[in-house]
Order: structure tokens, then C-alpha cells, then sequence
């Protein structure tokens, strides 16, 4: 109980003296969350639209696997992308390994199939409500697709909001590929992990506050910003 | 360039292997109101969206005069049970247009002017989803009509509305077709038939069993089965 009131003692001194070392992590936790959250929804939701609107072999096993990819071992992943990076591996060349560029590439692969298959659930629902509509108005496959993802922005944005909180929160694969390098590479769950480690609970607790503050606070403010509980709208 | 003559040779649509219309033999040459009539599971809306090219085509040719894509293009569909995009009332107006490129001014001003007509003047920058039955069923004929289509199909426009949005979509489809829309209108609704058609179409077990003049149909009819539906017996 000690180390929990110490916990929140410390968060609340770290977000009052606007620790430097704190806003730091914390800016770059956003800067890899939040640029892993546009790429990827730059590609699962137009790809969840795809699959919604177009009828094509194998759509279905797609679909399952798509299902399945949202299961996966966030620490395989990191694996898979070290081997990748690395000087032996085929992009090694680049020199990504323990960069934010390597985490925000993780963290695309982990919420990708997260949010497609969200996604997919409601375009799914939109589009056999809307699917005799706009065969009957002869509108092509773009077009199909630009109205689905517009008039499903809500239900979308819950989908990438799970994007978001899965990733803010992962651990596993940035430690391995971001390699939690102070100044560098290091964000807020990879420093709670560091800190439990060394036995610094007060102030890992204190970091865990930090987060869930932050999650909190990002879903608020987007769910704000596109009012998605104003009355008589989606 | 005319759409009409409709000719329809042998045309079935069929669903894991079971017939649900046809095989049709039609001529139709743009008569005003066409109602296509008949008891429940006759396959009215099938039919509709056969001839619209919504449903698939497994046997036979249907022939527009000016051929299928351009014909498309030139029709519209309203449905039963209205679809309304999500969102408001001018935009579900504006859509059509803005997928067929018109720009943004032009096509906002064409809704406005369609929004009168059909009295939602007052109600643009409500979402449609939101209406009234009957207000969604005059937004849908609207925003079907706002394209100028030379072809305007209605599976049953007016099954679910009371009176007075029955009369007012009666009269949307009556200036339809006062400024030359072709109508091929589907219901069960013996009054709405006798004010509204043309000609009819009755259909019988997925086949048209009669295709003659509303006059001579409804003093007339030529088959037994027609007889006893205008008579309000079961027909099966």
C-alpha cells in the first residue's frame, strides 16, 4: 500500500515540476505512438474497406487471418523486426535498429490487423446497409470505398483509438528493437519496465500513473474533437 | 438518346440453381407509369432489380436502346424500405451529384431546389437517418430524381407510410412524370395502382402473365389468377 501512495506521491511530483527527463519520454512515447497510429491506419482502413466492399478468392481466409494477426506476440514481432534491421539482416543497411523509426515499424506491424479487423466489423454493417444504395446510384469501387470510410469515421475512430492504446502501451517489441536507450529510444513503458527492474517501484508507479493519464487524456481530446457523443450524429 | 424500347428476351435471374424470376418476355416502350403488380413472392422487386441490372442476369438479354452502361446511368431506384446515407439531409441530396463530378456550388443548389420540391426545405441540415418514414421515402425519391433519370424504378414506394405521406409521394411521382420520367413502379396497393398506372405488369410464380393498358387491366384482366387478385382473393 506504502509503495502505491509513494507511487502516486511521485507521479504527482513529476507531472507538477515538469520532470525534464519525464517530458522527454513522454513526448517521444507520443511521437512513436501517434506516428505508428497514422501509418497504420493509412493502411488497415482502407484495406478493412477493401475487403468490406470486394468479393475476391481467398476473401474470406483473409479475413480469418487478419482476425488471428490481431493475437500477435508483440515480443515476436520485435524479434522478427531486430532480424530485419539488423547489420546481417536485409535492411540492415539503413542503420533503423534502436532508433524510434524501428519502434513506430513494430508498432505499425502489431496494430495494423488491430485495427483492420475493428474496422472491418462496422464497414462490414455500413456496407450491407448502404450496399443496394450505391450499386443502384452506379457509383464506382473508389467512390464505394471514400463513402464507407467517411460515413463510418466514428466507428473508425474507435478502431484506431484501440490502435492507439495498444500501442502506447506495448512493451515487448520496442524494447527489443528501440533498445531502450536513455535520451534516444527510451518511452514511458520501456522506462516502467526499467525501473521495476531496479526495484524503483515508487518510481515506475509514478511513470504507470504518467501513462494511463496520458491514454486517458489522447482518447478524451479525439473523442472531443469529433463529437462523438453530440446528439443525432455518428 | 432515348432509353426505350426496354426489350427483355428470356430473362431470368436465378439463386443457387432455384429460378426466383423468369424466363421474361417483355417489350416496354416507355408507357408513363408502368405498376408491375402481384401477390407477395411473385418476384415484383426481383424483377425491378433485374431490369435495373442490380440482380444478376443468368439467362437471356435485356436490351436498352441505348445500351446497359449508359442506360445505368440514366436510371434510379427507390426502395421499400428507404436507404439513408449518415448524414444530413442536404448531403444525402448533394451525393449523387458529387459522384457524378458536379461541383460542389451547383450541387448544393440543385439539392436546395429539390429539398422544396419535395417540402424538407426546412429540415436540410438534418440527419436523414433521423426523418420520419415518410420524409426519408420523399428524401429518396428526391435525391433518386435529382440525377434527371429517364428511368425511375420503385420497389413499393409507399408500403410503410400513412396517408398523407402516400398522397404527397404520389405526387412527387406524378410531377415525375409530368416532366417525362418513365416510371416502373412495384406495389400491392390496388387503389395506389388504379390512381397511378399506365400500364401494368402482373406477375404470377416469377413469370409475367399479363403485360396490357391500366384500362383494360383493371376493366378486363385477361387471366384468371389477375381476376382473382383484383378481386382481393388469395392468389398463389
Amino acid at each position: 500500500m506504502g509503495e502505491i501512495w509513494a507511487g502516486l506521491s511521485e507521479a504527482f511530483r513529476l507531472l507538477v515540476t515538469l520532470d525534464g527527463d519525464l517530458v522527454q519520454i513522454t513526448l517521444r512515447s507520443l511521437q512513436v505512438t501517434l506516428t505508428a497510429l497514422i501509418i497504420a491506419s493509412a493502411i488497415a482502413l482502407p484495406l478493412a474497406a477493401l475487403l468490406a466492399v470486394r468479393r475476391f478468392r481467398f476473401r474470406r481466409g483473409v479475413i480469418a487471418v487478419l482476425n488471428a494477426l490481431m493475437g500477435l506476440p508483440p515480443v515476436v514481432v520485435g524479434l522478427v523486426v531486430y532480424v530485419m534491421l539488423s547489420r546481417s539482416g536485409p535492411f540492415g543497411v539503413l542503420g533503423l535498429l534502436f532508433t524510434p523509426t524501428a519502434m513506430i515499424i513494430a508498432q505499425v506491424i502489431i496494430i495494423v490487423p488491430l485495427i483492420a479487423s475493428i474496422a472491418h466489423q462496422s464497414l462490414r454493417d455500413l456496407w450491407s446497409e448502404y450496399h443496394d444504395l450505391l450499386i443502384s446510384m452506379n457509383v464506382t469501387q473508389a467512390q464505394k470505398i471514400r463513402t464507407l470510410l467517411w460515413d463510418a469515421r466514428r466507428a473508425l475512430l474507435t478502431a484506431a483509438l484501440a490502435g492507439f492504446g495498444r500501442g502506447i502501451g506495448e512493451v515487448g517489441a520496442i524494447m527489443i528493437v528501440g533498445g531502450n536507450i536513455d535520451n534516444a529510444t527510451r518511452v514511458l513503458t520501456t522506462a516502467i519496465a526499467l525501473e521495476t527492474g531496479r526495484g524503483d517501484f515508487a518510481l515506475a508507479l509514478g511513470l504507470g500513473i504518467v501513462l494511463i493519464v496520458l491514454a486517458i487524456t489522447v482518447n478524451l481530446a479525439i473523442h472531443w474533437l469529433s463529437r462523438t457523443e453530440q446528439e443525432g450524429r455518428w | 438518346m432515348n432509353l426505350f424500347p426496354l426489350k427483355v428476351r428470356g430473362a431470368q435471374t436465378a439463386r443457387r440453381g432455384k429460378v426466383l424470376v423468369g424466363p421474361v418476355d417483355l417489350d416496354l416502350r416507355g408507357a408513363g407509369v408502368t405498376v408491375v403488380m402481384g401477390p407477395n413472392g411473385s418476384g415484383k422487386t426481383t424483377l425491378l432489380r433485374l431490369l435495373h441490372g442490380a440482380a444478376r442476369l443468368t439467362g437471356g438479354r435485356i436490351d436498352w436502346a441505348c445500351g446497359e452502361q449508359e442506360a445505368r446511368s440514366r436510371q434510379g431506384f427507390v426502395f421499400q424500405r428507404p436507404v439513408m446515407l449518415r448524414r444530413t439531409v442536404l448531403d444525402n441530396l448533394m451525393y449523387p451529384l458529387r459522384m457524378r463530378g458536379t461541383a460542389k456550388a451547383d450541387a448544393q443548389e440543385q439539392a436546395q431546389e429539390w429539398a422544396g420540391r419535395v417540402g424538407l426545405d426546412k429540415m436540410l441540415g438534418r440527419m436523414a437517418p433521423n426523418l420520419s418514414g415518410g420524409e426519408q421515402q420523399k428524401l429518396a425519391l428526391a435525391r433518386a430524381m435529382i440525377t434527371q433519370p429517364q428511368v425511375l424504378f420503385m420497389d413499393e414506394p409507399t408500403a410503410a407510410l400513412d396517408g398523407r405521406a402516400t398522397r404527397e409521394v404520389e405526387a412527387v411521382i406524378r410531377a415525375a412524370r409530368a416532366s417525362g420520367t418513365q416510371l416502373i413502379v412495384s406495389t400491392h396497393d390496388m387503389g395506389q395502382a388504379r390512381r397511378l398506372a399506365d400500364e401494368v405488369l402482373f406477375l404470377l410464380h416469377g413469370q409475367v402473365t399479363e403485360h396490357s393498358p391500366a384500362r383494360a387491366f383493371f376493366d378486363a384482366p385477361g387471366s384468371m389468377q389477375a381476376r382473382a387478385f383484383l378481386r382481393g382473393d388469395i392468389v398463389e
